[in-house]
């Protein structure tokens, strides 16, 4: 009778203490969930400030210059008459210049290391490649300051210009005196830059694909180039379409690197070695000396134009990634 | 017969020039980057003392060091850490763990894709228009919050990843045995990605340890040494971009060293990331 009794209390206490640790569990799992989802809102909410925040700052210069302000060549803090053309070009040319030589050197790259080097060198360049992605932007701009733009100046400028005088076109585009800095020395620095990041993560993805896949290609006769061609590439392509697009992201939006070499000069030119300036550089460059609303303003105003390309350009990336991904579906 | 042969000619040369480009492309690459190290070690380890370390940085045309800009450095970094991993860690949770298929996860996604790839010195306006302007003056807890916006996006995107990667069969084990939802994430889906996660902190810090951008107009500049957060603090970063563009030679002395000691950490930073990673997969 005392036994059953007992029996049946604690198991009562028993039921009792697992509703209380189950209550208990839900109540810290809820807030956990909270917490989580709050968190990843927060990412939102970011970039929904950075948004509000910039337009709040870029307003009186936009509200002054109105739609003239996007292409508007001149820059003159004097009678504060700011347009935005010359930065905006610098800052596409730049970029085009970097993506243009370090996408086929960084596939290059990749290709080398997934397929043709000797096992017990690949770990050890693919570490150095990943080391190398982790450099500060502010050494190659240093480099390219003291160490590259000299060698430019006094080598390699003067031979082109002189190569290509009289060629139509491209004697527009590569002539002018040899200043060491400008839009195409800026344009090689980013390369130089960006070329880690598209390789480390064209080989990362290079990696993913099935080796089986590789192998029957192989088998049935195909060359390294046709594996590579016809079977990895295609296998990767949002991949690689990915590590152009972190390439692309990185080159826009850098600025120190740019800073150093670029001359901040606010005009465009048609010559690739002219001075230009890019967005971030004028930034950079003038913000903490900008006196005055309106030159404050503009600048921000520039900070909100390369926040609007950037933002366009990623999500059009992500965009046509995505209509890939859906035809590789079906 | 003939065209067979003629036509695996012609595949085989065309193999070999795209696989003698490709030899070129690397061989290209790594000159490059060689280049850069060797010049950086060359010019900086010139200047490297024991200076470097105790003193503050110079009046234009004296000796002096870095002290202040490593202090203020470490002081920003370790903030910006402080804020942005928890925030990045916890929605990088949620996005792999409570809303892998909700649409707030694909959105965030996407948004944090974009914050990934922001310019830095846009970060640096935005904090710029929300803590400086209203505040009245730079300082360093300006700079860190700039940085922590840094950090966050790298977090959030390794932590979502590293969790995916988190077989789905040892959530169930945990289930299995009754275990609470967070319980399941904190004991088996963070234990099994830890390496992964402390991995891409790391990378996070080396990141901000270098970054210029973001700290020109939020924690400015200081030539003394200063521990007040709520003041411009130096840094090694804009110390560096200072001295290098300066006519001065014993500060652009002090611009190389400087940045050979900021690569050297950078680099330590990435290979230490690697070695835990590496020996937890030994394992």
């Amino acid at each position: 009778m005392t036994i059953t009794a007992e029996a049946a209390n604690s198991s009562s206490l028993a039921a009792n203490i697992r509703a209380a640790a189950v209550r208990r569990f839900a109540l810290t799992d809820s807030v956990f969930q909270t917490l989580t989802r709050l968190s990843a809102a927060l990412v939102l909410v970011l970039l929904g400030g950075v948004a509000i925040s910039l337009v709040a700052g870029a307003w009186p210069a936009l509200s002054h210059f109105g739609w003239a302000f996007l292409v508007t060549e001149s820059w003159n803090p004097v009678t504060e008459k700011f347009g935005a053309l010359a930065p905006i070009y610098g800052t596409l040319v730049t970029s085009l210049i970097a993506i243009v030589i370090a996408v086929p050197i960084g596939i290059g790259i990749a290709v080398f290391l997934t397929e043709l080097c000797p096992r017990s060198l690949r770990r050890p360049i693919g570490i150095a490649v990943e080391l190398l992605a982790g450099i500060p932007s502010i050494i190659y701009g240093i480099w390219g300051l003291f160490v590259f733009a000299p060698f430019l100046q006094v080598h390699l400028q003067p031979f082109i210009i002189k190569l290509f005088h009289g060629v139509p076109g491209l004697s527009s585009l590569f002539s002018g005196p040899p200043y060491g800095i400008g839009l195409m020395t800026s344009g090689l620095i980013l390369a130089i830059m960006v070329l880690p990041f598209i390789t480390s993560i064209t080989k990362d993805v290079f990696d993913t694909v099935p080796p089986v896949l590789k192998e029957s290609a192989y088998g049935i006769g195909c060359t390294t180039w046709e594996v590579t061609r016809r079977v990895v590439i295609p296998y990767t392509r949002v991949g690689i379409m990915g590590g152009v697009m972190l390439g692309l992201g990185r080159a826009l939006g850098e600025t120190m690197a740019v800073t150093f070499v670029i001359g901040n000069a606010h005009r465009i030119s048609a010559s690739l070695f002219a001075p230009g300036t890019t967005i971030s550089a004028s930034i950079a460059n003038e913000f903490t000396e900008a006196d005055g609303e309106l030159y404050t303003s503009s600048l921000v105003a520039l900070g909100l134009i390369l926040f609007v390309i950037t933002f366009l350009i990623l999500a059009a990336s992500r965009f046509m990634l995505m209509r890939i991904e859906r035809r590789a579906g079906s | 017969m003939a065209a067979a042969s003629s036509r695996h000619n012609r595949r085989k040369a065309r193999n070999t020039l795209m696989m003698g480009l490709s030899i070129a492309a690397a061989a290209i690459g790594l000159a490059w980057l060689a280049l850069i190290l060797g010049a950086l070690v060359w010019k900086g380890a010139a200047g490297l003392s024991i200076a470097v370390f105790t003193e503050m940085t110079p009046p234009p045309g004296d000796a002096g060091g870095l002290l202040n800009a490593i202090a203020g450095s470490v002081v920003m970094t370790v903030i910006a850490i402080a804020v942005g991993t928890p925030v990045g860690i916890l929605a990088g949770t949620y996005m792999a763990e409570y809303g892998r298929f909700s649409k707030l996860t694909i959105v965030v996604r996407f948004i944090n894709d974009i914050l990934l790839s922001a310019p830095s010195i846009v970060i640096g306006l935005f904090i710029y228009e929300i803590m400086v302007r209203p505040m009245g003056h730079f300082s360093a807890l300006a700079g860190a919050f700039a940085l922590a916006i840094l950090v966050m996006p790298v977090v959030v995107r390794t932590t979502e990843d590293m969790l995916n990667l988190v077989p789905n069969a040892l959530r169930e084990a945990g289930a299995a045995i009754g275990a609470p939802r967070w319980i399941v994430i904190r004991s088996v889906a963070y234990r099994a990605a830890l390496s992964g996660i402390v991995t891409g902190v790391l990378l996070a810090i080396a990141r901000i340890s270098g970054e210029t951008a973001p700290l020109l107009f939020t924690a400015l500049n200081n030539q003394f040494w200063s521990s007040n957060v709520n003041a411009p603090m130096a840094s090694l970063p804009v110390t560096i971009f200072q001295f290098a563009l300066s006519p001065y030679d014993e500060w652009q002395q002090l611009a190389w060293t400087g940045a050979l000691i900021i690569t050297f950490a950078v680099l330590m930073l990435s290979i230490v990331a690697r070695a835990l990673t590496a020996r937890r997969e030994d394992r």
